[in-house]
């Protein structure tokens, strides 16, 4: 459970101006469209971590809210387990770039969330503590997220997600404004998650580092209207390196360019 | 010396001063002032006459008539005012059809309603309610609209992720998020309330602190009417105490901790 067919994905977006440039223009010409993904064939196997990688504004974050059903292609499918995607789902659950925790609910609330309609409540206690140990933070069930740090949101956050058991998770810039050290660990955390649930998590990221350690598989998506401009499969084990795989290393200078910088700083 | 004057006592001490300052000036102009003290008594005898109405019940009475009004009243404006809001909030179809005629309604002062409340309502609580209703009926309308046009969209997209039915958008996502906006929304329109039962209670009730003052004047006992605006301006300062208080309750406090 948790594979993904997208096929001749496109999406457009037409701007309306208020003021036409010059007077007397056609006001046909007021709309313009504005294509931002064009021809996105991907698929995805189940249990895979894959990273999506792009400038910013390559509209990958957009392509990933089509895909768990948050925003509508223009044209193109997508399916997961050969069901065409209509909307948002509990069988994919989304963690969004800012944390998304409900503020008015405590961490063991918000991690009920998707166990709320366990008929057992004993047990939907049991599951909620599991979960909330699994991302270490237990002792903090009764905190508000406004009590908890940037990184014990995120975690609490994820914890969230993978307690509703979906078959797929979407994770768009999961780490934007952690601290360096934070930041490490959340990925060291993610793909210990990852390799521990075996779900499909499909992250979008502009950090090349946090896409060549984590994913089994990196898109890059690149150009106007955006392509996928590379598609490579990693078979390296983890923890990874720079420094061990050369090969590696290699890679990252190669996206540095395709990104448009000339040199890995 | 020192211990009074630390700053823990500051919050106490210093309304004290203000209180006892106005006390001073009222007990001067009445001195120096050239009316009588019948139009104008000075503040013993309106200490004095305050103990009279105390001890013999009426005032007690009147506090009672009043509250009762602005409760009744408020009650109904927040049960029919609040989910209406929410549904201009949710529905824009909703918010076009009706807005409009909530704007044009809401500018009109509940006292240009007088006449006519007294017409359908005759006299009694019916009209003084009707006042009090219509008083903040309107500003409940609009912040509750306001509060639930600015939840942030986000929330509701994890709503759709975990599924939540209609109730449960409700009653996990939309009341707990306005909340906050409402319990200030509430203060202000309970103080407003408490302004307009005063009045309510001139035109078309025998009882009240709106009546008390209103009888009083007619009987030329000055001291009664301040005595009657003393108790009003205390219980205002103890209702919004008292709401304000209850913004710190912890499901509402959240707002407060993340802005």
């Amino acid at each position: 459970m948790g594979h993904i067919v997208i096929e001749n994905l496109r999406k457009e977006y037409s701007n309306r101006r208020h003021f036409s440039r010059s007077p007397g223009s056609n006001p046909a010409e007021y709309r313009e469209i504005i294509r931002v993904l064009d021809d996105i064939n991907l698929e995805f196997e189940d249990g895979e971590m894959v990273s999506i990688l792009g400038p910013s504004g390559c509209g990958k974050s957009t392509l990933l809210r089509i895909i768990a059903g948050f925003d509508k292609a223009t044209s193109g499918s997508i399916r997961i387990d050969q069901k065409e995607v209509k909307g948002p789902s509990p069988n994919h659950i989304f963690v969004f770039q800012h944390s998304a925790l409900l503020p008015w609910m405590t961490v063991r609330q918000n991690v009920g969330l998707g166990l709320r309609n366990i008929e057992d409540k004993a047990r939907m206690e049991e599951k909620i503590k599991e979960y909330i140990e699994m991302v270490e933070l237990g002792g903090f069930e009764h905190h508000y997220p406004y009590q908890l740090s940037g990184g014990m949101q995120r975690r609490a956050e994820l914890a969230r997600a993978i307690a509703a058991n979906p078959d797929v998770l979407f994770m768009d810039e999961p780490f934007t404004g952690l601290d360096f050290l934070t930041h490490m660990r959340s990925r060291e955390e993610t793909v210990n998650v990852h390799e521990y649930i075996g779900k499909t998590i499909l992250f979008v990221t502009h950090d090349i580092d946090d896409a060549l350690i984590m994913g089994d598989r990196i898109v890059v998506l690149g150009g106007k209207p955006s392509r996928v401009k590379m598609e490579r499969t990693l078979h390296f084990p983890r923890p990874r390196d720079f420094e061990k795989y050369p090969e590696l290393g290699k890679l990252r200078s190669e996206v540095f360019l395709m990104l448009g910088v000339p040199y890995a700083v | 010396m020192k211990s009074t004057l630390d700053s823990k006592n500051l919050p106490i001490l210093l309304p004290v001063l203000a209180f006892s300052l106005v006390l001073m000036i009222w007990e001067l102009m009445v001195r120096v002032g050239c009316w009588s003290t019948d139009v104008f008594p000075e503040p013993l005898r309106v200490i004095i006459s305050m103990g009279e109405l105390i001890s013999d019940g009426t005032l007690f009475k009147h506090v009672i008539s009043s509250l009762f009004r602005v409760t009744i009243g408020f009650y109904l404006a927040i049960a029919l005012g609040i989910p209406l809001g929410m549904l201009l909030g949710r529905r824009e179809i909703v918010k076009h059809l009706f807005n409009p005629v909530i704007q044009f309604l809401r500018p009109i002062s509940p006292l240009a309603w007088i006449p006519l409340s007294m017409l359908w309502f005759g006299i009694g609580d019916k009209p003084a309610v009707f006042l009090i209703f219509l008083s903040s009926f309107f500003p409940l309308v609009v912040s509750t609209t306001a509060a639930v046009i600015s939840i942030n969209p986000v929330f509701f997209q994890v709503a759709a992720n975990f599924n939540f039915n209609r109730l449960e958008v409700i009653t996990k996502i939309i009341i707990p998020a306005i909340l906050p906006s409402i319990f200030t929304a509430l203060r202000i329109s309970l103080g407003i309330a408490w302004l307009v039962v005063v009045a309510a209670e001139m035109i078309a009730v025998k009882s009240g602190l709106g009546y008390l003052i209103l009888d009083s004047r007619n009987a030329l006992r000055m001291d009664y009417v301040i005595d009657g605006m003393i108790v009003i301006g205390a219980i205002g300062l103890f209702i919004d105490f008292f709401m304000k208080r209850l913004g710190r309750i912890d499901s509402v406090f959240w707002a407060s901790a993340t802005r």
